[in-house]
């Protein structure tokens, strides 16, 4: 198996998903692709499938929330490719008020918890997951942590007197 | 695996809540679990018991604070949760730092490998019925401790190094230590081995409890040891060097089925090979130029504290560090580095401010704990304890 | 062996210091003290403790039950895993909202007498974790007697602490747990 650059990893991908590719950049090297929500599993799919590429390893999923986009909840996924030692990271916006995305559990078991995280902090639902249920937070809450606008400070606590400390 | 499972008539299905306090399981760990008899038929673990919202907590703190919080993600060996952030942020920002620095993590880093790997095998041997073990290798992880305590003066949480390099020069008490540590630590290791590696019982006991093959490992995104056992050689030291691992000789070891035997003897070799990588690191530390323990820049490294009082550069950078108007580029960067129990990941996005935008870890242990219930489903009771042992799933880490 | 080696070594063995008797009255063949004082004598050195070890500090705990520091010099020869056997509660590490209950459940298990140790910064303050998730003290859903300041403490603060439970337990009158006082107390926690 010949080197594929990050750029032939590119081509491959601009082939098979035409106009899928909204945004390519390559942060410190690791080729970085924003795609769609709908686009975005299948490019997981072909890049584990195809045997030139072979990405079988699921590195990470997580989420990020960008308040001030239009689209402002992101999943980001990372994957690995042993054979070639290159890793890809994609990702895929989606609006707040329906933050859905097919599932990566069918591809990889692994993925199972890494989106119950990211459906416990950000809200994204991953449509077909097994069983979404929050994992990490309590069952009976209702916000979603990681995002932006919910305070990292126990709101609740009296204790606290913020004169004293410039807040 | 039995008929017992299938047999219908004897059928008893038992309902046993095992934690989150059960002695045990080494920490906060809930499992549902529904038995027939001693033997497991689902499992339906809870988690989140220690949850701290690290990647919250990171969101709010400057680059610099938040090399304590990674001490308390994998607490059996902060170190390189230490050096996996500082590298990270040195990525970031571009820094090339010098050999020695590179060398002195390795002995860091590698120091606090093998004591991870002495905590799980020691509490493999107590699960198994073997406390004597443990207080074996216990008395030389102290030895370990003693050393950080040398480097950075505290033992388990030690927040080793800055951004940059070190906060200061290992003293010659500190090399002494370590040296000694080399030269009496195998003997030790080998009266473990012998206790262990060929103990009838403990063979019985560990053979083909939880196996798993590199397929299903690597479907759930395993890494570390537990990969290894399974049979795939993949470490990250090998095919991303960082800290320059590639200047060192080492082997990597690998099982055959993914057991908890398996898992204990890769750890076992695994620390054999980071003595070797020590060994290494200390000679070569000898061509290193000395006292070079950081990198020449001055805009991210803090200034020794007398600088900052008698030289107006190193008050402004001193000033400039403190108050986060270090000038940082916005980026996004992913960074992964061999944590004891696998591929220890730092996905940071900066948008050029104080403090990152979004801080996410990837953990070994929350990824490997999820394959848990599948392992133990069909097995006995007292095998899944030995399981969750073998995995050294470390709670803060879990549970970010 | 030499022989003189030997009979140091013995010397050494038989160099065990026995805790004090309590002040009392002594004669011939009788010795009278106070009831409070014999049985804290033998409640301090017989502590049975329940390691409730969450995170870090429950690593440094361990290195507290290991040979080098051996936690039991001071009568905790046993950790109790069951709290229905256990006197001392040991909460070492972070608790999180979600295991709050856990812990009260656990306290709650406990027979009288017992005592609580808050072990690290987070036990007994939330420590560096000042977020939405975590417990800011276990002093919010049960009562301290000892805090341990440290993150995590050293072994040695940890013995430390237990040295000072061992100093409430002596000197508690056998009355306490009945008294008005200590059932205000409880019903601040709202345990009956």
């Amino acid at each position: 198996m010949g080197i594929i650059t990050n750029q032939g990893i590119l081509d491959k991908l601009n082939a098979r998903f035409p106009n899928a590719m909204l945004e390519v950049s390559e942060p410190k090297g690791l080729l970085t692709i924003t795609t769609d929500r709908e686009t975005l599993p299948k490019i997981v799919a072909y890049l584990k499938e195809d045997a030139s590429l072979a990405f079988r390893f699921l590195t990470d999923i997580t989420g990020v929330h960008y308040p001030e986009q239009e689209l402002p909840l992101g999943v980001v996924c990372h994957l690995q490719s042993m054979a070639l030692n290159r890793r890809i990271r994609l990702k895929a916006f989606l609006p707040l008020n329906n933050p859905r995305i097919s599932t990566l559990t069918h591809l990889f078991p692994g993925a199972n918890w890494m989106e119950r995280e990211t459906y416990d902090f950000f809200g994204i639902i991953f449509e077909g997951h097994p069983d979404l249920r929050r994992i990490l937070n309590m069952d009976d809450m209702v916000a979603f942590p990681m995002r932006k606008e919910f305070p990292l400070e126990d709101p609740n606590r009296r204790d606290k007197n913020d004169d004293f400390f410039g807040r | 695996m039995t008929t017992f499972l299938e047999d219908s008539e004897q059928r008893d299905i038992t309902t046993l809540n095992l934690g989150p306090t059960h002695p045990a399981t080494h920490g906060v760990f809930q499992n549902i679990l529904k038995m027939d008899g001693e033997r497991i038929v689902s499992a339906d673990p809870t988690i989140g018991y220690i949850h701290r919202a690290f990647e919250k907590i990171a969101e709010h703190r400057p680059f610099y604070q938040i090399t304590p919080l990674t001490d308390r993600l994998n607490y059996c060996s902060a170190p390189i949760n230490n050096m996996g952030w500082h590298m990270t942020v040195e990525k970031m920002l571009g820094l090339e730092l010098p050999k020695r620095v590179d060398y002195m993590r390795v002995i860091v880093m590698e120091l606090s490998r093998i004591a991870d790997h002495l905590i799980c095998n020691g509490i493999l041997g107590v699960d198994s019925g073997a406390y004597s073990g443990f207080l074996y290798l216990f008395e030389e992880r102290e030895k370990i401790y003693d050393i950080f305590e040398e480097i950075c003066g505290a033992r388990l949480t030690t927040n080793i190094g800055r951004i940059g390099g070190f906060e200061r020069d290992f003293s010659e008490k500190a090399f002494d230590r370590i040296r000694q540590f080399i030269k009496e630590f195998p003997p030790v290791m080998k009266d473990f081995e012998n206790l262990f590696n060929r103990n009838r019982i403990f063979i019985d006991r560990c053979t083909g409890v939880s196996p798993i093959t590199v397929e299903q490992a690597l479907g759930y995104s395993w890494t570390g040891p537990l990969l290894r056992a399974a049979g795939l050689d993949y470490d990250v030291r090998v095919l991303e060097p960082y800290s320059s691992y590639e200047d060192f000789e080492f082997e990597v070891p690998v099982g055959t089925s993914g057991d908890c035997y398996d898992r204990f003897i890769v750890r076992n070799e695994e620390i054999w090979q980071s003595l070797r990588i020590i060994e290494q690191a200390m000679e070569k530390l000898k061509k290193e130029p000395e006292g070079v323990f950081h990198a020449d820049v001055p805009e991210y490294y803090l200034p020794p504290k007398q600088e900052v009082y008698n030289n107006m550069e190193a008050l402004i950078y001193h000033f400039k560090i403190v108050m986060g108007e270090v000038e940082n580029p916005a980026t996004e960067v992913y960074h992964a580095v061999e944590g004891a129990n696998g591929e220890l990941g730092f996905y940071l996005i900066t948008d050029g401010g104080r403090s990152p935008f979004r801080l996410h870890f990837r953990r070994p242990s929350f990824i490997n704990y999820q394959a848990f219930p599948d392992l133990i489903v069909g097995g006995l009771l007292s095998d899944a304890i030995l399981t969750m042992s073998s995995m050294n799933v470390i709670a803060g880490e879990l549970d970010a | 062996m030499k022989p003189e080696k030997a009979r140091e070594r013995g010397k050494k063995m038989s160099d065990i210091q026995l805790v004090d008797a309590p002040a009392g009255v002594e004669g011939s063949g009788f010795f009278a003290t106070r009831l409070d004082k014999a049985v804290g004598l033998a409640r301090s050195h017989s502590l049975w403790p329940l390691p409730f070890a969450t995170s870090c500090c429950g690593i440094e705990f361990m290195a507290t039950m290991g040979a080098n520091y051996d936690i039991a010099r001071f009568g905790s020869e046993r950790p109790s895993f069951s709290p229905r056997q256990a006197d001392l509660l040991m909460v070492m590490g972070t608790i999180a909202k979600k295991m709050g209950p856990v812990l009260r459940q656990v306290y709650l298990q406990m027979a009288e007498p017992r005592w609580v140790m808050a072990v690290g910064a987070c036990a007994s303050s939330g420590g560096i974790f000042d977020t939405y998730s975590v417990l800011q003290g276990i002093d919010e859903v049960i009562p301290v007697d000892v805090y341990v300041p440290g993150c995590p403490p050293r072994p040695e603060a940890i013995i430390d602490g237990l040295m000072r439970v061992q100093e409430l337990v002596r000197n508690e009158s056998v009355r306490r747990r009945g008294s008005e006082e200590y059932k205000e107390l409880m019903a601040k926690y709202g345990i009956q």
